[in-house]
């Protein structure tokens, strides 16, 4: 035990002290956030400097009136034959041509451009035509703008789940969906990492050949089990940093923000962006009344459950197939299927967890071993019945076990060998060989 | 006391015998020689003696005791595969092996500043190994191998990969440490070099134990009665205690022979005879290395 905790400590302190830890676990929290409004912040600078494009348009309908904020468009005195040469000549965009037309059946409008226009360009085109055919109807319907609002009605659904205990609870699925998402993903990342830095930290003591000299004093088994904690432990110290990190940036800004811009004012500003401004609070509000919800601690309790469980597993695998190889690169054959279990998570993650928590899949998926730490957190804040969660959390331990052990068996003789020839088959037989 | 007894060990592979009921034991205090060529079972039978891998019969006999978890502490192993964290500094990865061996950070700071000192490689400690030279890293190595101060210590091939300048240095210590009261086991398939350093061998073949005993009683044992002579020319046998086998020129008028003389005849006896024949220049007595006997042995036949 105490040679375990030797190793452990080792591997903790070898990894902390690199510089790519210190970077990974400071910078990570910073990238993302910022990464994304970077993307943000040019694309709306892009939209903005962008030079418009014109468009010659002819207009026989005489329905069209231009509106700028995205083109420029000039009106050409000409035939349609010498428009569609005319723009080609000039550099235009293109040339919109508006036949002669019925506005309850209107047909034959067409756009001439070099290129093949965006989607984003014909449906604005689109949506500015049909616009104004709207207009010409209601007009010759006799219809006021006024009676039309009035028409109109906006009804929100307010979900609201009633625990066991009977108490309510609103629960907005969108926020529920990003939640787990991220968990999924989150979760993912650090199993795949982590299971690899195993990997490789075996590969290097058989490369560098300390192995032997290591194990004529401390057993495989503790060996490979410190090694294992140890990273283990870096994984859980970034995290926390992270949590920290982000919590306290998001305090900041939230208070940054709750400083210079009351609530009232936030809405206003909101309302102005917003055409609808009646939906769109609601919206706002309710999403923020289901994350003041979350019942952070037990996700993140939940988080380092199924880190830890899925790690141990995935760890103790990656360090077999790190025993069984002499350099990385042999280790891509092991490492397929050692990861499709992971992938299939992932999947699942998209295509049936975040879509029906509840189905049948998505269950199942939480519940065996090697899926359930990604498709658990995804389902997590959907908030899966309790039972399904402490089966899922009995199954984890066992299956962590279980890995353990056949993974130890494989890695105690793996360590030994050099240059061999390693097949399945003999992965298979190291497994069966008596100590 | 022996310091180790092996007691019919035999260890299986699925498909090859590894040992096959190998016996020998080991005086405490001496620098024993476990000889044999590749793939003799000499690896396997270490590693079964540093419970690294168990034997599946046989009974394994450390100090008098039997060997056990603990007794990790007072081996020092040097394996034939070794190496070091690269990324490591110098002085925590010692103290690290150290730990491992079972000392506390105190003792096992004190015995590697010793060391250290002692291979004049003190200014290394804050070194990572990655920045070493090929003969520095191998003084650490051996430094890891015996700063606990084991009573046994087990060299694998210990001076494949090891210049001749610290191969020297590290025969010095290795008599010294037997001084201090360690025994000390060497293995390796050059059985040359290692023959001159050894008290008492044991050589294996094909996984069996084919010979052994102290150094001097085998060599005894082997000995062929022939002799090398080099003389000051020609000259040819009619005497019938001894026979020439070869006879080389070396020089103008300077021959080698090699004689082989019958069993009862006196080293002196056949020198008289030789002077009256010709003139003698040197005069040897030609006695088997252990490789040599090894070889003859394996082959089935006897010493020649």
């Amino acid at each position: 035990m105490n040679k375990i905790l030797l190793v452990a400590l080792r591997e903790f302190k070898s990894r902390v002290q690199k510089k790519s830890f210190l970077i990974a676990t400071i910078l990570i929290p910073l990238i993302f956030p910022g990464l994304m409004a970077g993307l943000i912040y040019v694309s709306i600078q892009q939209e903005k400097n962008a030079t418009k494009e014109v468009i010659h348009y002819i207009d026989e309908s005489n329905l069209f009136k231009p509106d700028t904020s995205k083109f420029i468009f000039k009106e050409f005195h000409g035939s349609v034959e010498d428009a569609k040469k005319a723009f080609t000549v000039d550099g235009s965009y293109g040339f919109l041509h508006i036949p002669k037309l019925d506005i309850f059946n209107p047909n034959g409008i067409t756009l001439y451009s070099k290129s093949t226009p965006s989607p984003t360009d014909k449906g604005y085109l689109v949506s500015m035509i049909e616009n104004q055919i709207k207009d010409q109807k209601m007009q010759s319907l006799n219809i006021d703008q006024k009676v039309l609002d009035q028409m109109k009605t906006n009804v929100s659904i307010e979900t609201i789940k009633i625990s066991d205990s009977g108490s309510e609870e609103s629960s907005d699925t969108s926020v529920l969906f990003a939640v787990g998402m991220g968990c999924g993903i989150l979760m993912y990342m650090f199993i795949f990492i982590y299971g690899a830095q195993i990997m490789q930290g075996v590969i290097e003591e058989k490369t560098s050949k300390v192995v032997e000299v290591i194990i004529s004093s401390v057993r495989p088994f503790q060996l490979m089990m410190g090694k294992i904690i140890g990273l283990a432990s870096v994984g859980l110290l970034q995290f926390l940093i992270w949590i920290i990190l982000i919590s306290t940036l998001t305090t900041v800004v939230l208070a940054y923000f709750g400083l210079n811009m009351p609530q009232q004012q936030m809405m206003e500003q909101m309302s102005q962006q917003i055409n609808d401004p009646a939906i769109q609070n609601q919206g706002a509000i309710e999403a923020l009344k289901a994350i003041s919800q979350i019942p952070f601690a037990y996700m993140i309790f939940n988080f380092l459950f199924y880190f830890l469980g899925g790690y141990l597993i995935y760890g103790a695998l990656f360090a077999s197939v790190g025993s069984a190889v002499d350099s990385p690169a042999e280790a891509q054959q092991f490492m397929f299927p050692v990861t499709i279990p992971l992938l299939i998570s992932y999947l699942g993650l998209f295509t049936f967890i975040l879509q029906d928590p509840h189905g049948t899949v998505s269950v199942w998926l939480s519940i065996i071993p090697f899926t359930s730490p990604i498709a658990m957190m995804g389902r997590i804040a959907f908030d899966p019945p309790l039972w399904q969660l402490i089966l899922s959390m009995v199954l984890l331990v066992a299956g962590f076990i279980l890995t353990t052990w056949v993974a130890a068996r494989i890695y105690r003789v793996g360590i030994l060998m050099h240059g061999a020839k390693v097949n399945y088959k003999v992965l298979a037989k190291w497994f069966m060989m008596k100590n | 006391m022996d310091a180790l007894n092996v007691e019919g060990v035999t260890k299986h592979y699925s498909n090859h015998v590894a040992l096959d009921n190998v016996t020998f034991s080991i005086p405490e205090k001496s620098i024993f020689g476990l000889l044999g060529p590749n793939g003799a079972g000499k690896t396997t039978l270490i590693r079964i003696i540093n419970q690294i891998i168990n034997a599946d019969a046989g009974k394994i006999t450390l100090f008098g005791k039997p060997l056990q978890q603990d007794h990790v502490g007072i081996i020092g192993y040097l394996p034939e595969e070794r190496g070091l964290y690269k990324k490591m500094k110098v002085g925590e990865q010692l103290l690290y092996f150290a730990q491992l061996k079972g000392m506390s950070r105190k003792d096992a700071l004190v015995r590697i500043k010793h060391w250290m000192k002692k291979f004049e490689v003190t200014e290394w400690w804050n070194k990572k190994v990655e920045d070493l030279s090929k003969g520095m890293a191998q003084k650490i190595q051996f430094i890891s191998t015996v700063m606990h101060e084991p009573k046994l210590i087990i060299l694998d091939e210990p001076f494949s990969g090891f210049d001749p300048v610290n191969a020297q240095i590290i025969t010095k210590e290795i008599f010294e440490l037997r001084e201090n009261g360690s025994t000390i086991i060497f293995s390796t398939h050059r059985m040359e070099t290692v023959e001159e350093l050894c008290d008492d061998i044991a050589l294996i073949n094909k996984a069996q134990k084919i010979l052994e005993g102290p150094k001097k009683q085998i060599k005894e044992r082997y000995r062929s009665n022939k002799f090398i002579i080099e003389h000051t020319g020609v000259f040819s046998s009619t005497a019938i205690n001894f026979e020439i086998l070869e006879q080389k020129q070396l020089e103008e008028n300077r021959y080698t022979s090699l004689l082989q003389s019958t069993a009862d005849t006196k080293s002196n006896d056949l020198l008289r005879q030789l002077i009256n024949v010709t003139e003698v220049n040197s005069f040897n007595e030609k006695i088997p290395t252990i490789s040599e006997i090894f070889i003859s042995l394996v082959k089935g036949g006897s010493y020649e």
